[in-house]
């Protein structure tokens, strides 16, 4: 671009080589995003916003019909099944986020205060079930949890259950497959915020006045927050789009919305409102993140603490 | 800033834990320190402190001195209540505070890391301790404003601590401290991690702000040449047991013992293998001392020492042949040949001839200058 004019100046010379230098880089990244990210998201815009043809494939002309049906408009006036669904997948994002939270925590702070030698070992085992693929952990659990296992006869027993239903199939099941698959996805951020505290700051604040629990709460949170929203991101953006858990381990009534798109293309029934539903999820996603910039920037005192 | 400034000035009446008003002009009192029998053991066989018994007069600067893992530490620790004593009982300002958890003990500790709040700004560190015993935002701010004029901090109270220099992070943690008024400040070697010109500058301000305020500060430190220029008295611990206690010249000048002379800085170290009165025999010959006291070991401090050119007789004369010279600019470190034995003499640059590597010489020494020490 600068040799179209006359003798370029060493300042236009490094600038070429600046942009030369941007474009051999980035090139490669960029080009596979845009073919297969940008591209394909914005074909699913479209889609969304198509009407839904005999065999479940997107015909003209556009129409938000997808998107009401989301909101429980079915064809024959109020259905909220869709709808149901949606706020299930809140509702299982919310509990079992804040489930990993509270075994996440504590784990994180006492692997931090073991040996140097014991911490990558213990850090290990929080990992190392995450090796085995996630289905066929998640099969795992349905054996745990169909009826007429121990787990399930200690439930009936205890009246939590009624006779032979067994924890499986269950929003409880979907909910306990959620917070074991994405317990290590908080326990090794949160760690990194616990080892880089000093324990002497416990010790100052301590000195300082503060009781155990105030210590706690005025010197030790405050700094494993970027480590506690960093794990939320990552925990709770994949389970609101989780498909496997729930597939395996909800049945009909434990969907989420994850579920509800794959269904929509998989069985062929209806592209646009597969599409609807995977813009919502996306949109979904972008508020949560943005909430927790402006949480993590309240928090941490004005500085940047997620993404 | 003008030195009328007393503790008074950053005292606000009713503002301690107790609610104890300070009353009219009196200076508030200082608190002494009394431990008995302290004992602590960490694991089975470490040893830190094995029967600590000490008295801290209020308002005294007092510094715990050792090489570490001596116990002084961990001493400091057991006064702030980071730690728990196996054995033995602890009293600050004649109230025993043994059992009582760190966060209910007026005492302040300046930490070696200095352990700033790195997610807090600079205001929000020094009001910590004030906001933890729930004084009221207003009075808070204006203690705030008092301490930082009394260590001059400037418009360092606006910033990040990140932004900070190791000796600002220094002043910071001393202000963080200073202004919960507490009975008695720790300094855990807080000046340690500075280089030596900001260290011997802060020693001088440390020094200044303890005289103001009139509080009992305990001292931690390794570095004996620290010790004796901030310190009122010096504990020198080894081993978990105190070995002396004294004023800096007691200390240097009369160690009671070996550990304690060779931690001051002596060399000079010779055996008494016959002792008839005033009569040291030693390998360096024979010495005649004045009240040197009734130990085995003799002391010979090297800026005690004088040479004379050439061989000289005379009673605590001795022959000498100049091994080492380190000229040092204001003074002159000797190694000295005395027969078998080497001795250290340090000669002060009064423009006179330095003699040289090489040159015999005479060494006199005073009796009254001859210490001796038991091992």
């Amino acid at each position: 671009m600068a040799y179209t004019g006359v003798t370029p100046s060493a300042r236009s010379r490094g600038m070429v080589r600046e942009a030369r230098h941007l474009l051999a880089t980035v090139a490669p990244g960029a080009t596979w995003i845009v073919i297969f990210l940008v591209l394909p998201s914005a074909y699913l815009m479209g889609v969304a916003f198509m009407t839904n043809g005999p065999y479940g494939l997107p015909e003209m002309p556009l129409s938000l019909e997808s998107f009401r049906r989301l909101a429980g408009f079915g064809f024959l006036g109020w259905s909220p099944g869709n709808l149901y669904t949606l706020l299930r997948s809140l509702w299982q994002t919310l509990v079992s986020t804040g489930l990993v939270v509270i075994v996440a925590y504590p784990i994180a702070y006492y692997i931090s205060t073991c040996r140097a030698r014991w911490r990558p070992i213990m850090l290990l085992l929080v990992v190392v079930p995450s090796w085995t693929n996630q289905v066929i952990r998640t099969f795992g659990w349905m054996n745990l949890l169909a009826p007429g296992t121990p787990l399930s006869e200690l439930a009936e027993a205890l009246g939590l259950i009624s006779a032979n239903m067994g924890l499986y199939p269950s929003n409880f099941a979907v909910t306990l497959g959620l917070v074991y698959n994405f317990l290590p996805f908080m326990v090794l951020p949160l760690y990194a915020a616990f080892e880089k505290l000093d324990t002497a700051q416990v010790e100052a604040a301590q000195d300082l006045f503060a009781s155990p629990v105030r210590a706690f709460w005025h010197a030790v949170f405050p700094q494993t927050l970027p480590g506690l929203l960093a794990g939320i991101v990552l925990v709770a953006i994949p389970a609101f789009g989780m498909y496997v858990i729930p597939e395996l381990l909800g049945g009909g009534k434990g969907m989420m919305l994850g579920n509800l798109v794959a269904n929509q293309f998989a069985g062929g029934s209806n592209w646009p409102l597969g599409a609807a539903g995977a813009i919502l999820m996306l949109i979904a996603t972008f508020i949560g993140l943005f909430a927790m910039r402006r949480i993590g920037k309240r928090l941490g005192g004005g500085e940047e603490v997620v993404i | 800033m003008s030195d009328t400034i007393t503790a008074e000035a950053i005292e606000s009446p009713g503002a301690r834990p107790d609610g104890e008003a300070a009353q009219g002009e009196v200076a508030r009192e200082a608190s002494a320190i009394e431990l008995q029998g302290l004992h602590k053991r960490f694991g089975r066989d470490t040893v830190a402190l094995d029967g600590v018994d000490l008295t801290i007069e209020a308002g005294e600067f007092f510094t715990l001195l050792g090489p570490s893992g001596c116990g002084k530490t961990t001493l400091l620790r057991i006064l702030a209540g980071l730690e728990e004593a196996d054995a033995g009982r602890l009293a600050i300002g004649g109230k025993d505070i043994t059992e009582v958890p760190p966060h209910k003990r007026s005492v302040n500790t300046v930490f070696q890391s200095y352990a700033l709040f790195p997610h807090l700004s600079v205001r929000e560190n020094l009001a910590f301790g004030l906001k933890m015993r729930g004084l009221p935002p207003e009075e808070r701010e204006a203690r705030v404003a008092k301490i930082a004029e009394f260590i001059k901090l400037g418009d360092l109270v606006d910033r990040r601590v990140d932004q900070l220099s190791g000796g600002q992070r220094q002043r910071i943690a001393l202000a963080r401290a200073l202004v919960n008024e507490p009975d008695v400040l720790l300094l855990d070697e807080p000046l340690s991690a500075l280089d030596a010109g900001l260290r011997s500058q802060l020693q001088v301000e440390l020094l200044r702000v303890q005289k103001r305020l009139g509080m009992t500060f305990v001292f931690v430190t390794h570095d004996q040449q620290e010790a004796m220029v901030m310190s009122d008295r010096i504990a020198v611990l080894n081993g978990g047991v105190i070995q002396q206690v004294g004023p800096p010249r007691e200390v240097y000048e009369h160690p009671v013992n070996a550990f304690v002379a060779r931690f001051m800085g002596h060399d000079n170290l010779y055996p008494v293998t016959v002792r008839d009165g005033d009569r040291l025999t030693t390998p360096l010959g024979e010495l005649t001392a004045e009240g040197a006291g009734e130990g085995e070991l003799l002391l010979i401090r090297p800026e005690t020492l004088d040479l004379l050119p050439g061989e000289v007789a005379g009673d605590n004369h001795l022959p000498a042949v100049v091994s080492e010279r380190l000229y040092r600019g204001s003074h002159a470190e000797y190694r000295l040949e005395v027969g078998s034995s080497t001795l250290q003499a340090t000669l002060n640059n009064r423009g006179r001839r330095l003699p040289e590597v090489g040159d015999r010489v005479t060494v006199t020494v005073a009796p009254e200058d001859l210490v001796t020490l038991s091992e």
